[in-house]
């Protein structure tokens, strides 16, 4: 790790605040994968804002019928919450489907949804890569890309937003909510919230320099049962191949997003309208677009395939 | 000198000609920075002056002289370096000792000691949930933690229902288990111990 100061702070203002003075500096909340890229240079802050401080971490009800996630709210806490578990089970499906229990006690809501691509090439730091280094080539476009995205991605970047968590959130229709360093607040629709890359991969997300996460709501519950399926090597603590976050009414009708194909979570309101169809004409309409490589096209049939499994299950 | 000496000062010369070059590439050397911090470790009230950049599992280790803790990969995928802060099990190497200001850490050695085993502890040497012991103290911080978590209520990957009370069944217990890696294999025996314990608390 390189050397850097490190700051603990009271409240969001002063988070952006200090962020905005100090050139170079990042949040740090659960750290569970800064840390780890800090460890590897790949993060090299001058500066950390320890914002665990800031009493973000409560789930309230909202007026309209809807949650209020604080930004500090452990994944533990937000997939154990009682509300979340009856109303929105998908989220806590999703969230206790990823990482470890270690990792959950940690890495907190907003940090999860910040946290960056696990391609192998943006982890090794000698090799090139857009993403950790602009304007140095992509290694994973013809290199080992068996993990990586099949849509929304460019020739400077495959990679794909790794989390299980925003997966749900997208098909929640959840809203992000944020603190700039002027002072100034603004909520960001969890569908804006990450960014294609085009050819300015290094940016994940559309957060300014030193914007901080509040907390994130969920609309009012949509009933229906709710389904997280994901499919990965290993039958627990991996990334996924392909995931699902799905809501099916009993009509057929419904709603998902799919996680592990793309740089954020992927949904399309068109290709959902074709749900009562099956998962056939759904996949066909949502990756009609999609640009596998060699080593990933049997993403497209996986996600087709997963797809059935949780329609099936949904069905019960 | 001893094992541990000589392997630091191996690191302290690597260290010593490595700096200038990466200094002579960025122009200005940032300098390590120093913070202070008072936690509890095991029931002792300790204060330490710590580089920022000193994680939990190393301040426990090389600070405090608290061994028992292991450094398996330093990256969150092991669980070797698992400890309890404020009952919570979390990967000491992926968290900043700074930011533990205040907390109350539990190692493999408050656990329980040699004369004074911790019900987990004991089963683990009942049932054979070892063979080299590396991962051991993670593996039992861990497994103590899972039992607190389901009978918290807390669900897992395979809780069949999210609103039910999740048990301490087999695979709920692997699932919950599965950030402690032990490479010798020990798996079905560190399941027999925590189902002792289970059983027994229950």
């Amino acid at each position: 790790m390189k050397p850097f100061t490190y700051q603990r702070v009271s409240t969001p203002a002063e988070a952006a605040a200090a962020a905005a003075r100090m050139a170079n500096s990042k949040f740090i909340a659960g750290g569970t994968n800064l840390l780890d890229l800090m460890k590897l240079q790949i993060e090299a802050p001058a500066h950390l804002i320890d914002v665990n401080a800031l009493k973000l971490d409560k789930i309230e009800d909202m007026p309209d019928g809807g949650l209020r996630i604080g930004a500090l709210v452990t994944n533990t806490n937000l997939a154990a919450d009682t509300r979340v578990r009856r109303d929105y089970g998908v989220l806590s499906r999703a969230i206790v489907a990823g990482a470890s229990g270690q990792l959950r006690n940690k890495a907190t809501t907003a940090g999860n949804l910040l946290q960056r691509t696990r391609c192998p090439y943006f982890y090794d730091t000698n090799q090139p890569c857009n993403k950790r280094q602009p304007g140095t080539g992509c290694s994973a476009i013809g290199g080992y890309s068996r993990q990586l995205g099949v849509i929304g991605t460019s020739d400077s970047c495959i990679a794909t937003y790794p989390g299980d968590m925003a997966v749900a959130m997208r098909v929640l229709d959840a809203t992000v909510h944020t603190v700039k360093p002027d002072g100034l607040t603004r909520t960001i629709p969890i569908a804006d919230f990450h960014r294609l890359p085009g050819d300015t991969p290094q940016a994940d997300t559309v957060l300014q320099t030193g914007e901080l996460i509040t907390a994130v709501t969920l609309p009012k519950p949509i009933g229906g049962t709710h389904v997280y399926q994901k499919v990965r090597d290993r039958a627990s603590y991996a990334f996924a191949l392909v995931s699902v976050a799905a809501v099916v009414q009993s009509d057929g009708s419904g709603r998902i997003a799919v996680g592990g194909i793309a740089p954020k979570p992927w949904r399309n309101e068109a290709a959902e309208a074709d749900l009562p169809r099956g998962a056939k004409a759904v996949t066909t309409k949502l990756l009609a677009d999609a640009r596998p490589t060699e080593d990933n096209a049997f993403k497209v049939s996986l996600v087709e395939r997963t797809l059935a499994a949780a329609l099936a299950e949904a069905k019960g | 000198m001893s094992r541990r000496g000589l392997l630091g000062a191996g690191a302290a010369s690597v260290a010593a000609t490595a700096v200038p070059v990466s200094a002579a590439q960025v122009g200005k050397p940032a300098a390590p920075s120093l913070a202070k911090l008072a936690f509890e470790v095991n029931g002792k009230k300790r204060t330490l002056q710590v580089d920022t950049r000193t994680t939990l599992l190393d301040a426990l280790r090389e600070n405090l002289q608290l061994t028992g803790t292991k450094k398996g990969c330093d990256h969150g995928q092991c669980g070797a370096c698992t400890v309890l802060v404020d009952g919570v099990r979390i990967n000491s190497c992926l968290s900043l000792a700074v930011m533990h200001e205040g907390d109350k850490i539990t190692t493999i050695e408050g656990l329980g000691q040699p004369d004074n085993l911790h019900p987990m502890q004991a089963a683990f040497i009942k049932h054979d949930g070892y063979q080299c012991g590396y991962c051991t103290p993670g593996q039992i911080c861990s497994a103590v933690a899972v039992l607190g978590e389901i009978k918290a209520g807390i669900p897992s990957h395979v809780t069949a229902d999210l609103n039910g009370r999740p048990t301490a069944s087999n695979d709920e217990m692997r699932e919950r288990m599965s950030g402690n890696i032990c490479r010798c294999g020990a798996y079905s025996n560190i399941l027999e111990a925590m189902t002792d314990v289970a059983e027994k608390v229950a």
